[in-house]
């Protein structure tokens, strides 16, 4: 940082309008993250906050002065990196250590409440009563009193917490459409009120008898309920006060449940939880996906390098025949032969599936044949490749007539005086100089079609399954079916499915290391 | 020019900051364009959830039953002194709910099928919904079966859904066969191109296939001695879903189940007269009523000498989300929704499902007789299990259905499915 600056930066431009865009802009980072703030505290984003601080303070540091000149370019590009790239993945192999999933989202304490709060019950027989809510202190934390009419006797009884349910006298409470409207000592709650304060009603249970209370029923009614189970803090139990029952917090399978004598799972809800590696040991010690994994990398292969040769070889046909100059009408052919990339790729998938139907389909019926095309796995292997040539033919063609019409004329010239026919021209000297323009934009397209999840799901999703064949259909590539693996079980598994993407993630980064190499192979021959 | 160039990287930086916090900090200030007690008719375009409006009772559901909710629930807000909100979750209503909710910026209830209310219930979504008294009397039986879970009530029933089916009489001479043996008869005896058209597809589908499982003898989960389903007792793979798999075999050899029939094409078959008889629901209706055909509608029939069909029963529901802003309010409504047919009479006109209020049923059988001899038949279905486990079943029972309509091998393809869904279960 010693270093002298370079002479160019000596030109300080301080124009007027420069500094108030200044001023204006880091105003506005000001404002917006003191706007911010206090509401992600609130809503308790901690790393929101962090990220939001840390960005603003960056910033108003590398925006506000003069200096660091390559922080000012690099600022921008990181900050997305960093929040858009590097937290997913950091958050996914976090969530790859834990049980986070349908079952096990909450904490502890909420799983606690559910199981308690969805307990009580009706006793046979329940009263309902019509019901105003009253207090002598504060309207939103209470204590309340509960004045009830039963709307069969137009009885009015009242309680709360302490006091047992008795009749009231007819001369202490007015009384309109068989609710209590007025009560001498009392003030009665408003209904959004009682709805504000119905975290706390749901509390209040006034006594009937030892075992039932009456409890409040939405803003207007109550019903006489009893609470099956109650959980006891200091031994982290949870018991049926009727058949006197202990449930106690054991494990089953990698996460801990509220379980009875037997260790059998009593209650279904759970909470979020480290489960250490058990992901990756399920992942990898799973027999039928060991032994899937391989054929389906096998067909992913031929699957992405088909589509690519395939596609390639009819642009490239096409885009020879189209650049021929006697061919009349040139541009029309084009502009046609692009409609297939015009439209929507998972409109013309859903499509083309309709297309493949065995009996109704419009190939069939068309041709007067009868291919079970979408249930023979090699069938369907076929109609796979063909939909994502008619898909990606058009790019294809696009690339190398552009490829084409960039090579210079006098080569051919040069290749016709020498007395090469007009075949061995477009072998020998054509192709070669395509080539070297193409390779980096066939390379991709085998990445991209290695991972071409759309083309699958849309069109086979992954079958046809062999009988007796769950986990890889005929026509599952790699990523259709890892994500049949992951979310196609029983409910959404967030934690497995992360563990199986972060070994996803070190596949493909594999992959794309290889690729990488192979391009600047390519790179070294031009 | 250089002067420029950090204005523009300075705005750049300013731009992502705000673009995060707008994705991520975005919740509370909603302006006031819903508290008047309009709704939120468009949702997010890309099926997220929408951002929970203002009122007084916030209600998600999906488009067709905002819909038909949309008139009833603003009545009852003004007969209240209230407000609220009926908000479309196009896409994932179930997981967008559930996440809503954990973050405690969900709506105050949901309408949905009964058969969530496992899920549900595991991840604390959903409170219990104490039904008042009468309402044993008031509402079918089939009804409050489906919302109660492990002996408590978690919703407020309003229209029951199962699959019935449909005879085009101007193709077969037996509109109300009473075995599927018969059906085929009449079916091939009538000329029909196919004889019935039910949805199968490449992947299965266990729903429309479970009236054949069930009178083949096969069940999906033993009960416990307290009548709850027990997700250890999986009947996909014992002996009588094998026998079921036989008739399917058969019924497939035959042709008369087809994978090239799935859920795009079943209902147009039976519509542009391709099909002599149609499997299908309650929803099938509006479009064999617009295609102008002939048709009966009767049970869905057993095999011969076997088991009767028991489809499905799909009962729509009211459900209290536990962490709502206004639990009294979304309790009140479901008390009414259950405590007189007014709300679901209401509804009827927007999305004609089969009422489970008795009083409802009697009072629109002069109008809609198909619709109510639904609802009488879902008294003969069974609700469609809602433990958490059925999930795993879907996919595998399906697909070996699938291939046994292809001729695969009974025995071996159920016993495989049944090993799969186990393991699934874990």
């Amino acid at each position: 940082m010693s270093s002298p600056l370079p002479p160019v930066h000596r030109e300080r431009s301080t124009s007027i309008p420069a500094v108030l865009v200044r001023i204006i802009v880091l105003g506005a980072v000001l404002a917006v993250t003191a706007f911010t703030v206090p509401l992600m505290i609130q809503q308790q984003q901690w790393m929101w906050l962090a990220v939001m601080v840390l960005a603003a303070i960056a910033i108003f540091v590398i925006y506000s002065t003069k200096r660091f000149i390559p922080g000012k370019y690099l600022f921008p590009g990181t900050f997305f990196l960093a929040v858009f790239l590097i937290t997913p993945i950091i958050l996914t192999v976090g969530y790859s250590f834990s049980n986070y999933g349908d079952g096990t989202r909450g904490t502890k304490e909420q799983a606690v409440n559910s199981i308690i709060a969805n307990s009580v019950v009706q006793t046979d027989d329940s009263t309902w009563y019509n019901m105003s809510v009253a207090t002598q202190g504060d309207p939103v934390e209470g204590p309340f009193t509960l004045f009830l009419v039963d709307p069969a006797t137009g009885t009015v009884y009242s309680g709360d917490e302490e006091t047992e349910l008795a009749p009231v006298p007819a001369a202490d409470v007015t009384v309109e459409n068989n609710y209590v409207t007025e009560a001498s000592g009392y003030t009665i709650l408003e209904s959004r009120e009682v709805n504000d304060a119905y975290n706390a009603l749901q509390e209040v249970a006034v006594p009937v008898d030892e075992n039932s209370a009456v409890r409040v029923q939405g803003a207007n009614q109550a019903y006489v309920g009893t609470t099956l189970l109650t959980y006891d803090e200091a031994a982290d139990t949870i018991t049926d006060t009727q058949t006197g029952a202990v449930y106690t917090v054991g494990t089953v399978g990698d996460s801990e449940y509220f379980v009875n004598e037997n260790g059998e799972r009593a209650f279904s809800q759970s909470w979020l939880q480290n489960v250490g590696w058990s992901n990756y040991q399920r992942l990898f010690t799973d027999s039928n996906i060991a032994g899937q994994f391989l054929a389906a990398f096998a067909w992913t292969l031929v699957f992405a390098l088909g589509s690519v040769a395939l596609t390639f070889v009819v642009g490239f046909a096409l885009a020879l025949i189209l650049n021929d100059e006697r061919l009349k009408g040139r541009r029309l052919y084009r502009s046609i032969l692009l409609m297939p990339y015009a439209v929507p790729g998972f409109i013309a998938l859903l499509v083309w599936s309709n297309f493949y139907n065995q009996d109704f389909g419009l190939i069939n019926t068309t041709l007067g044949i009868n291919v079970n095309w979408l249930g023979d796995p090699t069938m369907a292997k076929i109609a796979v490749l063909l939909t994502n040539l008619w898909m990606g033919f058009p790019y294809m063609f696009i690339v190398t007539t552009g490829a084409l019409q960039a090579i210079p004329g006098d080569v051919m010239e040069a290749a016709r005086i020498d007395g090469a026919s007009r075949f061995q021209t477009t072998v020998k000297v054509v192709t070669p100089l395509l080539l070297v323009a193409v390779a980096p934009l066939l390379v991709a397209s085998f990445a991209f079609n290695f991972n071409n999840f759309n083309a699958i799901e849309l069109l086979t999703e992954g079958g046809p399954f062999l009988p007796g064949e769950y986990t890889r259909g005929g026509t599952d590539i790699l990523i259709s079916m890892i994500y049949r693996i992951a979310f196609g079980g029983s409910g959404a598994d967030f934690g497995f499915a992360s563990a199986v993407s972060v070994a996803l993630f070190a596949l493909t980064g594999v992959l794309a290391a290889i690729q990488f190499r192979f391009t600047s192979v390519l790179e070294d021959v031009n | 020019m250089q002067i420029r160039r950090k204005n523009f990287l300075a705005l750049s930086g300013i731009a992502a900051t705000t673009g995060v916090l707008a994705a991520c900090g975005g919740s509370s200030d909603s302006g006031s364009d819903s508290s008047s007690g309009g709704s939120d008719a468009g949702g997010s375009s890309e099926g997220a959830a929408p951002e929970r409006a203002d009122a007084d009772l916030v209600i998600w559901t999906d488009e067709v039953k905002a819909g038909a909710l949309e008139g009833p629930a603003q009545d009852w807000a003004e007969a209240n002194n209230l407000t609220v909100a009926v908000q479309i979750v196009a896409d994932d209503l179930q997981g967008n709910f559930i996440t809503a909710n954990q973050a405690g910026n969900g709506p105050d209830m949901i309408v949905a099928a009964h058969d969530w209310i496992g899920n549900l219930v595991q991840n604390g979504a959903i409170s219990p919904v104490q039904l008042p008294s009468g309402a044993s009397d008031a509402i079918a039986p089939v009804g409050l079966e489906a919302v109660t879970y492990d002996g408590q009530t978690y919703g407020a029933p309003y229209a029951v859904e199962t699959l019935v089916l449909y005879a085009n009489n101007e193709l077969t001479d037996v509109p109300e066969p009473s075995t599927v043996e018969e059906l085929v008869e009449a079916g091939e005896a009538g000329g029909a191109e196919n004889v019935l058209s039910l949805p199968v597809g490449e992947e299965g589908d266990a729903y429309h296939m479970q009236p054949f499982y069930t009178s083949g003898g096969g069940y999906l989960f033993g009960e416990d001695s307290e009548g709850n389903l027990d997700p250890s007792d999986v009947g996909v793979g014992k002996e009588g879903s094998i026998s079921a798999a036989e008739k399917i075999v058969e019924l497939g050899e035959q042709g008369v189940l087809k994978t090239s029939i799935s859920n795009d094409n079943a209902i147009s078959l039976f519509t542009d007269g391709n099909a002599a008889y149609l499997i299908s629901g309650p929803w099938a209706l509006a479009d064999i009523r617009t295609a102008e055909v002939d048709f009966t509608m009767s049970q869905v029939p057993g095999f011969e000498g076997m088991d009767p069909a028991v489809p499905f029963a799909g009962v729509n529901a009211f459900f209290v989300a536990s962490s709502g802003a206004n639990q009294a309010f979304a309790q009140q409504f479901a008390t009414d929704v259950v405590s007189s047919p007014d709300i679901a009479e209401a509804m009827f006109p927007g999305n004609e499902l089969p009422p489970v209020n008795l009083e409802l049923q009697e009072k629109l059988t002069g109008e809609y007789p198909d619709v109510v001899r639904v609802a009488e038949y879902a008294e003969d279905a069974s609700p469609m299990p809602a433990i958490p486990e059925m999930a795993a079943i879907w996919g595998p029972l399906g697909q070996a259905e699938a291939n046994l309509v292809g001729g695969a091998d009974p025995e071996s393809t159920m016993t495989s499915a049944g090993e799969e869904i186990t393991s699934q279960i874990g």
